[in-house]
């Protein structure tokens, strides 16, 4: 399987000796990788199944050095890739044999902390997870929290518009970001938002949130921090079917009730979870949904009793309710370890992520269970169900000839289901490599042309992360496909969600 | 200058032919609510009105579609009659300029980026709304975002277009999420605090558990804050959050319609007499500095979102408004002015070069004919166009 990529310019390769000298000569020697080996690690993202080392790696340490390199680049017309922790599951952080890897690895520092304001002002290589801890000890936290929040950073967060399994209460990255600091293609450095609430014009703070590294990079940004809850709950709730599970998730919020969390399970990812972590998940079951409340005492206690009580008229079969913090952790154990645990059913999977307008799930899960007996390929689902965001995972064995391509045209499948119901290619990982060809399927050219042009005014030479977003017709390349499969994955000391 | 009353994308699409043709600019207006902010200007005026219309509402997806030129106050009635709301809490600007409520729409609230006082927590315009069909400068109709409630598909243009004033795209019809309504409301009061007491009281309640969903200080001297959810909760909350303000007085809680017009008023900046209307944007701990460098001009002022917005109503234009919100890390934007100050002063606070030159190139990515540049903003049309 390939990728068609942008075709490496013959005239940068060329004097890959004279960029790789002028980087130095704006960062330090040693934050410029250029041996071969040394750039392996670089060579993907946390969707493996790209790789492509690049051409060389710049950690600048300074906005001055982003500048400074961004601005030689763009005289150079030499291309670059921002690069965070590496771990977008899109394919977003995929180098180019081209292009200059500006890794922001270097800027972790933790600026400000203003507790009266509720923010915090950090580096973007700050990890997601580094700002919560950071103010927990006077009673914060950041809330947007991917699974991935121990590796990633939040440069990425922002790049991405990253969620997760508190973003339905909370939001996503972008509800949670005040401001950045971003260095345009030329090396021109603006700071959009701050520390206040509304842009004075355009809101552009609000299009580079999500802009995939395409726009700019970010070098600093401010970030919104809220209280912890007093308390927490979490109910565990399994149905017959998926479509009494969805009932009573719309029912939930028909009542007015918008829980911190709602997770669903289906029959293949409940049971790989159950036979993985032992935590006592109903196997009878042929949907599990964990709802988490959170707030004062109080509130949670009512809540629960609310949602239970919904629960059963929507004739759930098991019914659960934490109380305490133990008990409740261990109905998210299973939840955290779905990824891995149906990873050990099959040597790989590849992992979904589009959002559907929920009452539509049924009919979804069903038309996937087909696609499922057409392709031979099994699939587990975990979603996001209090907004639609569904994961599905494709089991396949990248050992078999043909498998691997056969696993992502069933996701393609996915995708555009997802699309023809109603919703979208992606609810929270990005387009990337990987679905950039999808894009005509929800937008049209003019659609794009719109979008391509908002590209245009950031970065008019192109140079910024091409290859991604945009659907690549030509001028491209093809680029040769490995992956890792068999359990080895990158980051697997991270829950997956 | 005439007037165009466009029935469909279409319709729009050949009224910016039609004004590219002509050589005139276009002014988008929804129900004309906002018509008084800016500089007066020359512009074909093309009006969304008949862009109106529920397409789809589905309450238990949180999602609603209606045509741009829909009534914000409609929208209103009809979420409401599902027990939700839209919880930017948007205002319509009529009574801002002594008009009758009732004309706003929701394309104009969306394009002017109009949040009320429960956007600390809540979020703003921007944050609710999911995607958009809009006709382009260009003359082209385009979608963007989606219409579900978590979607990273793509530039968010849906931000973009939010408070971009109708200088991008005309928008025609629009999704956005929607909120259960909390079954309870309760309105506590602390009286008598300085603007710097007040912000810090806000503060305090906005990091406690207490939970408050908004906080004012109205311009009578109380200092507001609001608790919603369910019964029990708001129960709870209420033995907290006298503990957690303890320091700064007594609170008393508010008669339910005594509420309503303390929230109404600070919300949109009512009832602050002057001519001159500034709507100032600074981070909370500095308003209480930009007030005190603004007395020397007997300001009449209001505080939400927990002092992040400072609503000041002046006699005259004198007042150096602009350097004192700047100095304080923010913005001003002039709301409400007279003719000549709207001529001199433009509405915007200006942004610094590099901020300046990227957002015109923004805008004529989406409108290179300066179709939708009337003047409004007073000549920042042309600054750095390449
Ligand atoms: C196990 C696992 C679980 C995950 N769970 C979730 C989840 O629950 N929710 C979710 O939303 N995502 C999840 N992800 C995806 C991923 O973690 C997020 O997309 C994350 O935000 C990426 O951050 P990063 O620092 O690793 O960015 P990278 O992967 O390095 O880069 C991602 C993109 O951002 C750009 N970029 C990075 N830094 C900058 C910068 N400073 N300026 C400009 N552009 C920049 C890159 O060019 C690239 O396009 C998961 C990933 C893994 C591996």
């Amino acid at each position: 399987m390939s990728i068609a990529m942008p075709i490496p310019d013959a005239s940068t390769l060329k004097k890959r000796a004279t960029i790789i000298a002028a980087m130095r000569e704006i960062v330090a020697f040693d934050n410029v990788i250029d041996d071969i080996d040394a750039l392996r690690p670089y060579e993907s993202d946390g969707l493996t199944a790209y790789r492509q080392p690049p051409m060389l790696v710049v950690l600048p340490e300074t906005v001055e050095q982003v500048s400074a390199v961004l601005r030689w680049c763009h005289r150079e017309a030499v291309r670059v890739v921002p690069r965070g922790s590496g771990t977008s599951l899109s394919g977003g952080a995929l180098p180019l044999a081209d292009a200059v890897l500006l890794g922001l690895g270097k800027f972790k520092k933790i600026i400000e902390v203003d507790y009266e304001e509720r923010i915090a002002v950090v580096q973007p290589g700050v990890t997601n997870l580094a700002i919560t801890q950071a103010v927990e000890g006077r009673g914060f936290y950041y809330a947007p929290d991917p699974s991935s929040q121990i590796a990633c950073s939040i440069g990425g967060n922002v790049a991405e518009n990253s969620g997760g399994v508190h973003c339905l209460k909370y939001g996503l990255t972008t509800n949670n970001v005040l401001g950045v600091e971003l260095v345009l293609m030329d090396g021109e450095i603006v700071r959009l938002g701050g520390r206040h609430l509304d842009p004075a014009g355009l809101d552009l703070l609000g299009v580079v949130v999500g802009s995939e590294g395409l726009l700019g990079v970010v070098t600093e940004v401010t970030v919104r921090i809220l209280p912890k809850p007093q308390t927490a709950r979490a109910i565990l709730l399994g149905f017959p079917d998926a479509e009494r599970a969805g009932a009573c998730v719309a029912q939930v919020i028909a009542e007015g009730i918008i829980p911190a969390g709602m997770e669903m399970m289906d029959k293949p990812a409940i049971h790989a979870a159950e036979a993985f972590v032992n935590v006592g998940y109903p196997l009878d079951v042929g949907a599990l949904l964990i709802v988490e409340v959170d707030g004062p005492a109080a509130e949670c206690d009512h809540l629960v009793a609310e949602i239970d009580r919904i629960a059963g008229e929507n004739d759930a079969v098991t019914r659960r309710v934490s109380n305490n913090d133990q008990e409740r952790l261990s109905f998210w154990a299973g939840r955290k370890a779905a990824f891995p645990a149906v990873g050990r059913l099959a040597p790989d999977y590849y992992c979904m992520d589009g959002t559907i307008p929920r009452r539509r799930l049924p009919e979804v899960l069903s038309r996937m269970e087909q696609l499922s007996e057409e392709y031979g390929l099994a699939v587990a689902n975990v979603f996001h169900a209090g907004d639609g965001n569904l994961h599905p995972l494709i089991l396949y064995d990248a050992n078999k000839p043909g498998e691997l391509a056969k696993a992502e045209e069933f996701g393609n499948d996915i995708l555009r289901l997802c699309v023809e119901v109603g919703g979208v290619l992606t609810g929270e990982h990005g387009v990337g490599v990987e679905k950039r060809d999808l894009m005509p399927e929800m937008y049209n050219e003019i659609d794009l042309e719109h979008q391509h042009r908002l590209k245009s005014a950031f970065d008019p030479l192109l140079l910024l992360n091409p290859g991604k977003v945009f659907p690549q017709l030509h001028r491209c390349a093809e680029m040769g496909r490995v992956h890792v499969h068999g359990g080895q994955h990158r980051f697997p000391e991270i829950p997956r969600f | 200058m005439t007037e165009i009353n466009p029935q469909s994308p279409q319709d729009v699409c050949d009224a910016i032919a039609d004004a590219k043709r002509d050589g005139v600019r276009l002014e988008i207006r929804g129900g004309g609510s906002k018509s008084l902010i800016g500089a007066p200007r020359e512009a074909r005026t093309l009006g969304m009105s008949a862009m109106a219309g529920v397409v789809d509402y589905d309450p238990a997806e949180l999602v609603l579609t209606v045509g741009a030129g829909t009534p914000l106050a409609q929208i209103e009635q009809l979420v409401a009659s599902e027990r939700q709301m839209l919880a930017f809490e948007p205002f319509d600007h009529g009574p801002v300029f002594g008009q009758a409520a009732g004309k706003a729409t929701i394309g104009g609230v969306i394009a002017a980026g109009v949040a009320g006082s429960g956007r600390v927590t809540a979020g703003s315009a921007r944050d609710h709304l999911l995607g958009f069909t809009a006709v382009s400068g260009r003359g082209e109709t385009f979608v963007a975002g989606g219409k579900v409630v978590k979607n990273v598909t793509g530039f968010d243009l849906s931000k973009l277009v939010t408070s971009s004033w109708g200088r991008l795209a005309a928008i025609t019809e629009l999704t956005l999420k929607v909120l259960p309504k909390p079954r309870t409301s309760v309105t506590l009061g602390i009286d008598g605090l300085d603007c710097s007491n007040s912000c810090a009281a806000m503060a305090q309640a906005f990091g406690s558990n207490a939970e408050v969903s908004a906080a004012a200080r109205h311009h009578d001297g109380a200092t507001i804050f609001r608790l919603t959810g369910f019964e029990p909760s708001i129960a709870a909350r209420l033995v907290m959050l006298p503990k957690v303000l303890e320091a700064f007085g007594t609170m008393i809680a508010l008669d339910p319609d005594q509420a309503d017009i303390f929230w109404r008023e600070t919300g949109a900046g009512l009832a602050l007499k002057g001519d001159v209307l500034w709507c100032i944007h600074v981070p909370p701990r500095q308003a209480a500095n930009v007030i005190a460098r603004l007395e020397p001009f007997s300001p009449h002022w209001s505080l939400d979102w927990g002092g992040a917005r400072i609503w000041m109503s002046l006699d005259s234009g004198e007042a150096p408004v602009r350097g004192a919100a700047e100095a304080a890390g923010g913005h001003a934007m002039l709301i409400r002015a007279p003719l000549s100050m709207r001529q001199a002063i433009p509405v915007q606070h200006p942004r610094l070069a590099g901020v300046a030159a990227l957002e015109a190139r923004v805008r004529r990515a989406f409108d290179p004919d300066c179709i939708f540049e009337t003047g409004r903003f007073l000549g920042e049309e042309v600054a750095h166009a390449d």
